[in-house]
């Protein structure tokens, strides 16, 4: 029977309200009196020397409050990358300038040159057209390849375009060569796991507000982590202390990675409100946004496996060519090395792994997060060597899998995680059944009838969520810990506003958190609110990505909700006359184990606020706990995935006819939100392995800058989703036993899709291993055409 | 430099003149001018949907039209919908179903659902992935949305 209210229901979202009725605020929602509009001027070539910018006329133009350029953040700090890499010889990354509006050279195509700042939008574009640049377009480098082979370099001062040569475990590099001299059988696969663009539908904006009479600086922004911004803009770029800045992200219109970073829209509204005294307001186009949003993967890959005569993996070797762009976006760093590297073991007990990453310089939009970050890269290359192995060997692609897979808990794997916990058959199985792959053959058959080549595919993943332990990241590298926080704030009458760091923008934290306390209390959970999104009424927290907010965001509530309930027992205890230890609490109401004696909880918080009858010797008054709650590893969520295709023998179309996902979220608190987060991901997945690419041209020209080029799923577009979470090993390590969602659909979709028509090729005689996504029906056309 | 013309038109009930900047499109004037921001940019080129709404009973794009060719239109917008009994089923079979997570998308996927719906058409799932191709939402895959709209119409068949 499931669950009305509480861990484990469906509860109704409570933020559909706001949002079906035209009622949200979103930051391009805010107008504040008086706001002067930003324009900015970016640059049309991807690398070239700023010899001069004349202003003058523009800045004549009706409107115009005042143009900015590099000059004026002379002396400013540049955006601060948060994670530094130790390359495989033990020295830090390259790591460049990134100034917030362009100095000397321009690096990519959107590098902002100057900031038009004038009454009305209109105004200030029309002014950026008056701007005449002088600028000496210089030879770009846009290939990784030719980036680090003697390439045109992107920052002068740098070395070269590599930002490090990473290798993981530096220290097994002999010992999997070895391996390797010694297998029975190895499979190598070079591929691509294409640049993509996060596009959430609501671009960015930023609003940045400054008070002359208290020297306060505010900025709204579309963050999916507010306190980190203000830590990042206020300590490394515009030196204001935090409790000068306030940053505000009401509501946002998704993230998906895209909106962690720290963006110079953001420092540029924030230091130009304070240089004219008026609020500065800035949104993003959604042109704008392709060439300035962070972009996604982005990785060239070779994987080598090295296999027994038995088909047991023996070890795993990939080189990795990862695109930082043109500078150092936030976190880009770890993506392709901890976020990638520590996963190569996916769901097997492959004895030996070395990873090998260049992460390279080029005219490029930076890249950095994009949902799944390293992990669907990870997956990608690992189940699709695995599916050319199984070929090569004349092995079934799912024994192959079985019979390598981890099944003793908690694995230590050889690239520095230890899995705590997981059962990688349950959820084979589970999908083998949903999926129907019994009856697989007799809709090849169907299909075959109609002229169509049917094939399926098989993605077994495991990823790492919960990001992380800050003891251990810190060695790794970042600058920043990643515990979350929880205040929460029981009021008079009973009701109780709980004010966290994590930060919603779809997820619905503000429906599935209360579920969590609720339960805990034993109240409804209408009793709770949720506060998120604004540094100035949270305590200091890590904001929402990595599939974090529930594992750690969600342990700091229990935490704090857990001290709360603590302290309210020791007031029901001097109500009642009894000792704490007695104290009970259920379904809202505090007794005396073994008595008839209680006292509900709406009388013990008016005790704590009220305090006439309580014990002020040995308690203070009022009811109100912080928690920072710092995971002691990642959580695991794996699962398998299968996908059948129909493709069209004469245009290289593919279909997907059934996509069948099972997971492993460890609990599950609201199982329709979780539904929905699998399904985002998925249609992302399969955006990602059938229509979506970023393309540059030889130039760096950006050639998909627009939704008539870049390619977004759209509702005809993708499957029925029959999706599974029944299989729970709930995680060990937190005390509500998650593991985290928002990812895992868009990590195990792209290996299961190309290795679906991979089979549906190799099944009608056609001799193809690989195809590089989107496998749009041009390149699958070719591959079948030989 | 920039040329203004007063329109008079019907906004959710209630008239409205105002004098726009002829360059001015219909989504901006209603969010910069009028305050209400349910109708929501997404990528000013009529691809992506979020500022579908009504103009004389037709759902349009409001980044496609000029303001000042609703001159003497009506125009309805989520919030007058919201306003109004008419929608009201499909609001709620959009929260009962999870049809909707950030809520950026939301306002335009529900007036292209709504022209659906009160086109009487039929519980189809294909049908329907069709009719609100014209609509991104980047959060829910789509799932949700077809099932909110098959739930109204009252057959939740699976396709």
């Amino acid at each position: 029977m499931p669950k009305d209210s509480g861990i484990g229901a469906s509860s109704k979202r409570r933020e559909d309200v706001r949002f079906l009725t035209g009622r949200g605020k979103y930051t391009d929602d805010i107008n504040l009196r008086g706001q002067a509009y930003v324009h900015f001027l970016r640059s049309d070539v991807a690398h070239g020397r700023i010899n001069g910018i004349d202003t003058g006329e523009a800045a004549a133009m009706p409107g115009v409050v005042r143009i900015f350029t590099g000059a004026d953040f002379e002396g400013v700090g540049g955006l601060p990358c948060g994670w530094q890499v130790t390359d495989r010889h033990g020295n830090p990354m390259q790591e460049p300038a990134h100034p917030i509006l362009a100095q000397g050279k321009v690096r990519h195509v959107g590098d902002p040159i100057a900031a038009v700042v004038a009454d009305s939008y209109a105004q200030a574009r029309d002014a950026a057209e008056a701007i005449v640049l002088d600028i000496e377009e210089l030879p770009a480098v846009i290939d990784m390849k030719a980036a680090v082979e003697g390439g045109p370099k992107v920052h002068d001062d740098l070395e070269s375009n590599l930002c490090y040569d990473w290798g993981f475990v530096e220290e097994n590099k002999d010992a999997v060569n070895a391996a390797f001299e010694a297998a029975a059988h190895v499979t190598t696969l070079e591929l691509k796991n294409q640049r993509l663009v996060a596009n959430p539908m609501e671009p960015r904006v930023a609003v940045g507000d400054y008070a002359p009479g208290t020297g306060d600086s505010t900025l709204y922004t579309t963050s999916q982590n507010p306190h980190v911004i203000r830590l990042l803009m206020g300590a490394f770029v515009l030196g204001i202390p935090e409790h000068k800045l306030r940053v505000v992200a009401p509501d946002v219109g998704g993230g998906f990675g895209s909106k962690i970073f720290h963006y110079a829209e953001e420092a540029f509204c924030t230091f130009a409100a304070k240089a004219i005294e008026r609020p500065v307001k800035w949104t993003s186009s959604r042109s704008e946004a392709f060439m300035s949003d962070a972009h996604g993967r982005d990785h060239v890959t070779k994987i080598e496996l090295a296999l027994d005569a038995d088909g047991m993996f023996q070890a795993i070797r990939t080189e990795t060519f990862a695109n930082m762009g043109a500078y150092l976006s936030t976190f880009a760093p770890s993506v392709p090395t901890w976020l990638h590297g520590t996963l190569m073991a996916g769901n097997y007990k492959t004895p030996l792994i070395y990873v090998n990453v260049k992460a390279v310089f080029t005219n490029t939009v930076p890249v950095d997060a994009y949902r799944g970050a390293g992990r669907p890269e990870a997956t990608f290359q690992l189940e699709r060597v695995i599916d050319k192995a199984a070929r090569e060997m004349g092995i079934d692609p799912v024994e192959l899998r079985r019979k390598n897979f981890i099944t003793e808990f908690p694995y230590a794997t050889p690239v520095a995680v230890e899995y705590d916990t997981g059962d990688y058959n349950a959820t084979l199985d589970k999908a083998l059944e949903v999926a129907d792959v019994s009856g697989f053959e007799a809709r090849r058959a169907a299909s075959a009838a109609k002229g169509k080549w049917r094939g399926l595919g098989l993605n077994c993943y495991i990823e790492a969520c919960g990001i992380a332990p800050s003891a251990l990241v810190g060695q790794l590298g970042a600058r920043a810990g990643l515990y979350e926080s929880a205040t929460v704030r029981v009021n008079a009458t009973g009701g109780l506003v709980v004010m966290t760091g994590s930060h919603s923008h779809g997820q619905g934290h503000e429906t599935a958190f209360p579920q969590v306390i609720a339960e805990m209390i034993g109240i409804d959970e209408s009793m709770i609110e949720i506060v998120h999104g604004d540094t100035a009424n949270s305590p200091m927290g890590m904001g929402t990505y990595g599939s974090r907010s529930l594992a750690v965001g969600g342990s700091a509530m229990v935490r704090a909700t857990e001290k709360i309930i603590n302290k309210a027992k020791k007031i029901a205890a001097h109500l009642l006359e009894a000792s704490d230890a007695d104290i009970e609490l259920k379904d809202g109401q505090f007794s005396v184990a073994g008595t008839d004696k209680s006292v509900a909880w709406g009388d013990v918080t008016l005790a704590a606020y009220v305090p006439h009858n309580y014990p002020l010797e040995d308690l203070e008054p009022g009811l109100e706990e912080t928690a920072f709650y710092d995971p002691s590893n990642f959580t695991y969520p794996a699962g398998t995935y299968i996908c059948e295709v129909e493709v069209d023998p004469d245009t290289g179309k593919v279909s997907i006819e059934r996509f069948t996902a099972a997971d492993d979220f460890g609990n599950v608190v609201n199982p329709m939100i979780v539904e929905g987060q699998v399904h985002g991901g998925l249609a992302q997945g399969i955006g990602q392995a059938l229509l979506e690419s970023c393309v540059y041209d030889a130039n760096g020209q950006i050639l998909s800058a627009s939704y008539m080029d870049y390619a977004m799923p759209r509702a005809d577009d993708v499957p029925y989703y029959s999706v599974d979470h029944s299989c729970q090993t709930p995680c060990t390590h937190n005390p509500l036993g998650v593991k985290g969602c928002g990812e895992a659909g868009a990590i195990g979709s792209p290996p299961a899709v190309v290795n679906a028509v991979v089979d549906a090729l190799q099944r009608n005689g056609k001799d193809v291993t690989h195809i590089d996504m989107p496998l749009s029906p041009a390149r699958v056309w070719a591959a079948m055409n030989g | 430099m920039t040329q203004t013309q007063t329109i008079s038109l019907t906004i959710n009930g209630e008239a409205v003149t105002a004098t726009v900047p002829v360059r001015s499109n219909l989504v901006d004037f209603l969010r910069n001018d009028l305050g209400l921001t349910g109708s929501h940019v997404g990528c000013e080129h009529g691809v992506c949907g979020a500022c579908t709404l009504e103009v004389d009973g037709a759902m349009i794009r409001g980044c496609l039209m000029l303001a000042v060719q609703a001159d003497g239109a009506t125009v309805t917008t989520v919030e007058g919908l919201a306003d109004s009994p008419r929608g009201q089923a499909l609001r709620d079979a959009f929260h009962r179903r999870n049809a909707l997570q950030c809520g950026y998308c939301t306002p335009g996927m529900l007036a292209s659902a709504l022209e659906y719906v009160e086109a009487g058409r039929p519980a189809d799932r294909a049908a329907i992935r069709e009719h609100i191709s014209g609509n991104y939402c980047r959060c829910t895959g789509y799932q949700a949305v077809v099932d909110a709209i098959c739930d109204l119409i009252g057959q939740g068949a699976k396709a």
